[in-house]
């Protein structure tokens, strides 16, 4: 109880009356020791995934437990690297980067399109896109699988990158779409206005004014669509299954179904070569990203 | 769970009465916001390529979703063999399935347990956050940041490769620091239900960061002249939270909720990952993974449809009141 009390007496940056301050201060101290005992509890599984990934193999299947990489190795990142015995990691990185980067490209530029058109226009059927777009967004990918393998086998898709990116830039396409009408509505209209009245053409102010305006906003969209993308693991698994057309999470698959004994070391070192760019864009965007969610709702 | 469900009729309502039924009470002025343009035909231009991807991709494939539910489709239809029509023959066998029921009331509980963990965890670190000061709090942020940016994939990776039985931090630790020596060579994935432990670790450790995040971000927002008016008349802390602080977050604690029940009931990646590091896969299948399973794996298509389509349908009636609520707070 005496915990609880503390949460909210600490609650204010102003000096608090005299006899509470003592209290204060140190409730403010235990509050920030069991801030670090959790930064440790969440950070943790990030650094073991890195620390390990530098461990010799015969080390880490030791009965000691290393805290730190010691015997520091790059053997691990060689062996996910270069070993002829596995999937090769660099035509999955391949294919991992060309459907994403594809797929962000065409999903803003498709997206932005639609959000001009529900944001600057007026006709029929806006509403009703909108909430379509709503609506969309909200159909478990997990039960669409069946009927997309069957559609882009229908195709003669399966196992092509082409395939892969179209059905991409569908799932990306909701989240962006309703992303940008967000930004696009922030930037008021007037100004497009105030520019044609001088003269520009419509397409002319929108171009000069209001696009200049949206370049963060784009940023960051593409950049969530990026994030779900590259992490995608359903879809490509049931698409891509082809050795040489995989992308990293489904290569990095291939290590846990490998026959033999785990290689624990050489699955962290793929582990954190897929997690790297992710992390470092996640870092970037962090700020946008809760209220991004919470407006657009990306798949989790 | 109790709050959506004592949330849910007052919050529709108001969606249905007051912002949908009567938009303008008052006479509109010309101008709301910003002019928007009839434009003829620029508009449906602006539109058609976003709406042929989504018709092709998603319109499309769930057209064929139905019909695929209502056909005896094997393996042998993959092969060219024409399908048979059957109705709702497929509906009606995993409907008397037992195999159903027990994956869905698995996802059900686990998703449920994942949801008011995250949800507690989630509010009192967004509680911590707003006592700490700056530079911890920025250590703290780092720390879920790290957790939250973490591929689903990776992430379970690193959790299974922790709880792994021979090597494992987590039996090494409890064996040598605590001295439980049960846990030596203990199989964390072999047992259905520390299997779901593990994955329910992994599941919460992952969302717990964002649940904090948008809930720090309302707190900011609750006046401090209410909470001190509240805390002179006597209002102890939790009163203060259960009276003040929650009802002013209650829009965002409803969203974030929803959006957890969705997420968890659908997972896939983590559970189908810790298969294959070492679960019993027809023990600790859920709702996603069972999709896979009987379609994918099994060639079943028909039956898997079927299953797909009962599964859609869950999950859209969950999201019907996250959409109502948005398209309400959005003035579209």
């Amino acid at each position: 109880m005496s915990a609880t009390t503390a949460i909210v007496t600490g609650s204010s940056t102003r000096p608090a009356p005299g006899r509470r301050r003592g209290r204060n201060r140190l409730s403010t101290a235990l509050w920030s020791a069991l801030s670090v005992v959790l930064f440790a509890l969440f950070a943790f599984p990030v650094y073991w995934m890195v620390n390990t990934s530098f461990q010799p193999n015969n080390e880490i299947r030791g009965s000691e437990i290393h805290f730190w990489p010691d015997n520091f190795t790059l053997r691990n990142y060689a062996t996910v690297l270069f070993d002829p015995g596995r999937t090769p990691f660099a035509p999955a990185a391949v294919n991992s980067l060309v459907v994403t980067l594809t797929t962000v490209l065409v999903a803003l530029v498709f997206a932005f399109l639609a959000a001009i058109a529900v944001t600057r226009f007026r006709f029929k059927s806006r509403r009703g896109f909108i909430v379509m777009i709503l609506v969309i967004q909200m159909i478990p990918g997990e039960a669409m699988i069946v009927a997309i393998f069957r559609v882009i086998d229908g195709w003669h898709l399966l196992n092509t990158l082409i395939g892969l990116t179209i059905v991409y830039v569908a799932t990306v396409l909701p989240f962006t779409i309703w992303t940008l009408r967000g930004f696009v509505n922030g930037v008021p209209a007037d100004l497009e206005e105030a520019a044609m009245i001088d003269g520009c053409s419509r397409a002319g102010a929108f171009w000069r004014v209001t696009f200049p305006l949206l370049a963060p906003g784009l940023v960051a969209t593409g950049v969530f669509g990026f994030i779900q993308a590259w992490n995608e693991f359903v879809i490509a698994l049931v698409l891509n299954a082809r050795p040489e057309m995989m992308t990293l999470p489904v290569w990095l698959r291939t290590f846990l179904v490998a026959n033999g004994t785990t290689n624990w070391a050489a699955i962290m070192a793929g582990s954190t070569l897929m997690a790297i760019p992710v992390i470092v864009f996640f870092l970037i965007v962090q700020g946008r990203m809760t209220s991004g969610l919470v407006s657009g709702a990306v798949k989790g | 769970m109790t709050t959506t469900d004592t949330g849910l009729p007052p919050a529709v309502s108001a969606v249905d009465g007051e912002r949908i039924v009567t938009p303008q009470p008052a006479p509109p002025p010309k101008r709301r916001r910003f002019s928007r343009r009839a434009g003829g035909l620029t508009p449906y231009g602006l539109l058609v390529p976003a709406s042929l991807v989504l018709a092709a991709i998603v319109g499309w494939p769930l057209i064929q979703l139905l019909i695929t539910s209502m056909q005896e489709f094997g393996r042998a239809q993959v092969f060219g063999a024409p399908p048979t029509w059957v109705w709702f023959e497929n509906y009606v066998s995993v409907l008397t399935d037992v195999t159903f029921y027990e994956v869905l009331g698995r996802s059900l509980v686990f998703a449920a347990v994942c949801v008011v963990t995250t949800m507690v965890l989630g509010t009192l670190m967004a509680l911590l956050l707003q006592r700490l000061p700056k530079g911890f709090r920025l250590l703290l942020s780092l720390g879920m940041l790290l957790a939250w940016a973490m591929p689903p994939l990776s992430a379970t990776i690193v959790w299974g490769w922790m709880f792994d039985t021979d090597y494992g931090i987590v039996n090494s630790v409890l064996v040598n620091g605590f001295g439980l020596e049960q846990f030596q060579q203990h199989s964390w994935l072999i047992d259905p239900l520390s299997f779901f432990l593990v994955a329910g670790i992994i599941i919460v450790w992952g969302a717990v960061p964002f649940v904090a995040f948008t809930i720090y971000a309302g707190l900011t927002q609750v006046p401090d002249e209410v909470l001190e008016a509240a805390q002179l008349d006597g209002a102890g802390a939790f009163k203060r939270f259960r009276l003040i602080t929650f009802p002013y977050l209650k829009p965002i604690f409803l969203i974030t909720t929803i959006l957890q029940i969705i997420w968890d009931l659908k997972v896939f990646t983590q559970i189908f990952a810790l298969q294959d590091i070492g679960g019993i896969r027809a023990l600790t299948n859920t709702l996603g993974v069972y999709i896979y399973q009987v379609s994918i794996a099994g060639g079943d298509f028909g039956t898997g449809g079927a299953i797909a389509v009962i599964t859609a349908i869950i999950l859209m009636t969950v999201s019907l009141y996250y959409v109502r609520q948005t398209i309400k707070e959005e003035e579209l």
